[in-house]
């Protein structure tokens, strides 16, 4: 067992695992050698993660459709089970049995590879998020690159689907969408920064730890931008404009159908969860908390994040293109900016700050974030005053001659 | 390094979700930007004049009802008026407040559905439009009350109306006059002032009033460029010289203009309903003429302001039982005259918005 | 109210303004030369009194042995209409001048006249078929139209 130690001290889940595999033996002779053991073990680790994600992903578009049905003041689906839970189960076989249609004029292999590469990023992310204490996939040393970079795959599925399809709406999607993303990382990253500059680690679990009081009382303004940055990334309203239904139809898949499209939606239903573990790792103390056991505080936290952002999509409408550049480099860039300089300069002052500096950072930093936001959507939102009422005029009179005009 | 960059043509529509129907507009974008759009008609072509031609004057109503299919009730009066005007038949006084009542519900159901529809172009994932669906069912309601039918209402007979109201349908109208002023000040807290539909709807897609005027433009897309022109004011019919309402006019001319001179006209309606459900008399709904009608030789013009705009029907009379000639001049086709105005030089994402904020309805337009 | 101007007002004044333009008007209606539709809706639009700046409709009618072509206009300003036919005969190749160029609003209903009754404008820059297809036999709504067997 010699080689393995390191990973299995590391991850209890998956040292109990490899452990019980290993062990396994009749009469003193190993049944599973050792590396064989490691890796039905890292395999069933795997297999449990992306199917707890899965699952939670199906139930999570019931709960979508009956909370937005409830916002639309309509029912949402109800019909199929008890308040309509089997639903999703409804919705896989169908799509599942679905024709696979395939246009004429489509890049055969990038057409058919795009949805698995697109649904990638949204898996990966979770192999390094820890669920719980001791629960995790891998505790990367370089958890939050790791996450950082696979978050980008799927805009090279999105162009790969686009460019596959050989259709103009898909191509406008993807198009948008490569713009898009490529803005957004910028804030995205420079938010993190302050986080880590605190944590002082990238391990997401060195991360958790390092919390004492969650990051989001010192870092308001790099939550801030963050949340509105990782929308904008999973292209969720008001920042859908890469599957604009009512401009592109549907965007980078507009010609996928069958399962091939289910796979697209379902990434897009394990992002929100994804964007939300980050979120809670990052911010929210991750999978701390007292009482409760900490796969449950993991669990509630990221389905709080998950229904704010289920709210504003379904609250707001679409930006436009540029005005969603613009949000990005003139207003998100220059706030994690300031956030950057802010933090550094507190952590230079304080050092290795305790528990009450760290809440006197949270309050510098409260004030200069509202200071911010007030002052920045001032200065975005100089021409939006909603217009007074229209005056409503006498009409013209019945009968001849009046240059009312 | 230059980039060679190339103009892209789309075809929008006909299928596509925010054509409003089966519309097609051939599209050449530089980028996002559009270069030229071109209007192409016809997936919707009924031939509703002809068919027109091959039935007798009563029967054509139920024609009108499915050309704008969210406002019957317009169409319907607008084709009565015309019959009524060449055959020289006057409806009772009853009838012709019954008329005014059903066409301004319909005039605030249709400019809810286009307020709804407006913001789902906006790309506000149907919540607006669920909440102005939620009141249009109520509208439809009393629409049942008054004949049965929700949609295709075919309400309005030559010489009156239908049937009387039912005695249950005056608390129903009282009621929704109550609560319909609190609900469009909803509608008003939560889009007037929403900063994302501000930024997309303000000063986009300006169309001038000599513009509208030139293009023939009427209803709400002619009012809100400036033009103080309502047929309700400017050629009374019916009672509405007998009412007070004013005529919401527009000072840019741009969608949100267009959106806020719907909400405007919504709260207009509502006073003129309540005014007539306060004075309507007693008396007969409906003339006695003979079934089949048979106007003099001639012709006449007879125009009603629909939510859409100026509804035409322009008939010829043989002196048989059969129109020999029935021309709809219908709002919606000519208010997409301006269409190039509006559209050129602006972004993809604002087309579909400025072309929602015209509100058309496919039915009419290709009749 | 809108006032409807009597035509012998209007035949009238187009008899000073375009001389030879009216054909033949009666208290209700008048009617003008096709070619000279296109200097009589001039007339009517610019001149101070009549002010006809606003198209309401272009309607043609099929009367077996010539096509009416009827403007409805309105005057804004003055809030008087007025209805101007013009009559083209023959059945093969009646036209009309476009008066697109007075009246952008003109533009898709001198197309669906053209489509559906087969009268061409001259002068409209892109006189194609609104409704029906490119190539469709026939213009639908002339009295002798038959439907195309199956």
């Amino acid at each position: 067992m010699g080689g393995y130690t390191p990973f299995r001290e590391a991850n209890a889940f998956f040292g109990n695992l490899y452990d019980l595999f290993a062990g396994l033996n009749v009469f003193g002779v190993s049944l599973i050698p050792e590396w064989l053991a490691y890796f039905v073990a890292g395999f069933l680790v795997i297999f449990i993660v992306i199917n707890v994600v899965v699952i939670t992903t199906t139930v999570g578009t019931w709960v979508e459709r009956r909370l937005i049905g409830r916002i639309q003041s309509r029912l949402g689906p109800n019909r199929w089970g008890p308040f309509g839970l089997l639903t999703p189960v409804a919705d896989a076989l169908k799509l599942l049995t679905k024709e696979d249609t395939r246009p004429e004029g489509v890049d055969g292999w990038v057409f058919n590879l795009a949805p698995l590469v697109f649904i990638l990023g949204p898996l990966l992310v979770f192999a390094v998020i820890p669920f719980g204490k001791n629960t995790y996939v891998a505790d990367l040393n370089i958890g939050i690159l790791f996450i950082i970079a696979v978050t980008t795959v799927p805009t090279i599925a999105m162009f790969m689907a686009g460019w596959g399809s050989g259709n103009r709406y898909s191509l406008f999607g993807a198009m948008r969408g490569v713009a898009q993303l490529v803005s957004y990382e910028v804030p995205l990253v420079l938010s993190i920064v302050g986080v880590l500059l605190l944590a002082g680690s990238l391990s997401l679990v060195d991360i958790v730890e390092s919390q004492r009081i969650p990051f989001i009382l010192i870092q308001p303004l790099g939550f801030f931008i963050f949340i509105v940055a990782i929308s904008a990334e999973m292209n969720r309203s008001p920042f859908d404009i890469v599957e604009a239904d009512s401009e592109l139809v549907a965007g980078f898949h507009t010609e996928y159908s069958g399962m091939k499209w289910g796979t697209f939606q379902l990434a897009e239903f394990i992002a929100p969860f994804g964007a939300a573990s980050i979120i809670t790792t990052l911010f929210l103390k991750g999978w701390e908390g007292p009482v409760l056991p900490s796969h449950l505080w993991f669990f509630i936290k990221v389905w709080a994040i998950w229904f704010i952002l289920l709210w504003v999509r379904a609250t707001l409408p679409r930006l436009r293109v540029d005005q969603i550049m613009a949000l990005a480099w003139k207003f998100l860039f220059p706030l994690g900016l300031i956030n950057l300089f802010i933090t550094a300069g507190l952590l230079l002052i304080w050092e290795d700050p305790t528990t009450i500096q760290l809440w006197a950072m949270g309050g510098i930093n409260w004030v200069i974030a509202l200071v911010c936001l007030v002052v920045s959507s001032h200065l975005m939102s100089d021409k939006l005053t909603a217009r007074p009422p229209l005056a409503p005029v006498p009409g013209r009179s019945s009968g001849r001659a009046q240059e009312a005009r | 390094m230059t980039l060679r960059t190339e103009p892209v043509t789309i075809n929008l529509g006909p299928q596509h979700p925010s054509t409003h129907g089966v519309f097609r507009m051939r599209i050449t974008f530089d980028g996002e930007v559009i270069l030229d759009v071109e209007p192409v008609f016809g997936y919707l072509h009924r031939g509703s004049e002809k068919l027109a031609e091959e039935r007798t004057y009563a029967q054509v109503v139920t024609l009108t009802d499915r050309l704008d299919y969210v406002s019957s009730m317009s169409n319907n009066l607008a084709y009565v008026l015309a019959v009524e005007k060449l055959a020289g038949i006057q409806p009772p006084e009853r009838a012709m407040y019954l008329r005014v009542i059903a066409a301004e519900l319909q005039r605030i159901s249709s400019h809810l559905v286009a307020t709804g529809f407006f913001l789902n172009d906006l790309g506000a994932l149907a919540t607006p439009l669920m909440y102005c669906f939620r009141e249009r069912e109520k509208i439809l309601d009393l629409f049942e009350m008054l004949c049965g039918a929700r949609i295709t209402l075919s309400y309005m007979r030559v010489g009156g109306v239908f049937q009387d109201a039912p005695t249950e349908f005056w608390p129903a109208i009282r009621d929704f006059l109550s609560f319909m002023p609190e609900y469009v000040d909803e509608y008003e807290k939560m889009l007037t002032g929403n900063e994302i539909l501000l930024s997309r709807t303000k000063d986009v897609g300006i169309l001038a009033g000599e513009t509208a005027i030139n293009c023939s433009a009427s209803g709400p897309v002619l009012r809100s460029a400036g033009v103080n022109w309502d047929l309700r004011k400017a050629d009374p019919y019916d009672v509405y010289d007998r009412l007070e309402f004013d005529v919401p006019v527009g000072t840019v001319g741009d969608n949100y203009d267009r959106y806020l001179l719907r909400i405007a006209e919504i709260r207009q309606s509502l006073r003129i309903i309540e005014q007539c459900v306060d004075q309507i008399p007693e008396g007969p709904v409906r003339e006695r003429i003979p079934n089949l009608v048979r106007p003099p030789v001639g012709d006449a013009y007879a125009h009603v302001e629909s939510p859409k705009g100026e509804l035409g029907f322009y008939l010829v009379s043989d002196g048989s039982i059969a129109p020999y000639r029935c021309k709809i001049r219908s709002p919606s086709l000519i208010n997409l005259t301006v269409l190039r105005d509006i559209l050129i030089g602006w972004k993809l994402a604002d087309m579909i918005v400025t072309f929602g904020s015209i509100d058309i309805n496919m039915g009419e337009v290709d009749r | 109210m809108t006032s409807t101007l009597s035509a012998d007002l209007i035949a009238s004044r187009l008899a000073e303004a375009v001389p030879g333009a009216v054909e033949e008007s009666n208290e209700r209606d008048v009617w003008v030369k096709a070619e000279s539709v296109l200097d009589v809706c001039g007339f009517l639009k610019d001149d101070a009194d009549l002010k006809f700046d606003y198209l309401v409709s272009i309607s043609a009618v099929d009367y077996i042995e010539h096509f009416e072509v009827v403007y409805h206009l309105v005057s804004m300003p003055h809030n008087h209409g007025a209805v101007v036919r013009t009559r083209c005969w023959g059945r093969e190749e009646p036209s009309v001048p476009s008066v697109t160029g007075l009246w952008q609003g003109a533009d898709f209903q001198e197309r669906e006249v053209y489509d559906l009754m087969g009268v061409s404008f001259t002068g409209h820059v892109n006189l194609k078929r609104l409704l029906l297809w490119e190539g469709y036999p026939g213009h639908p709504q002339r009295k002798d139209y038959l439907e195309p067997p199956r």
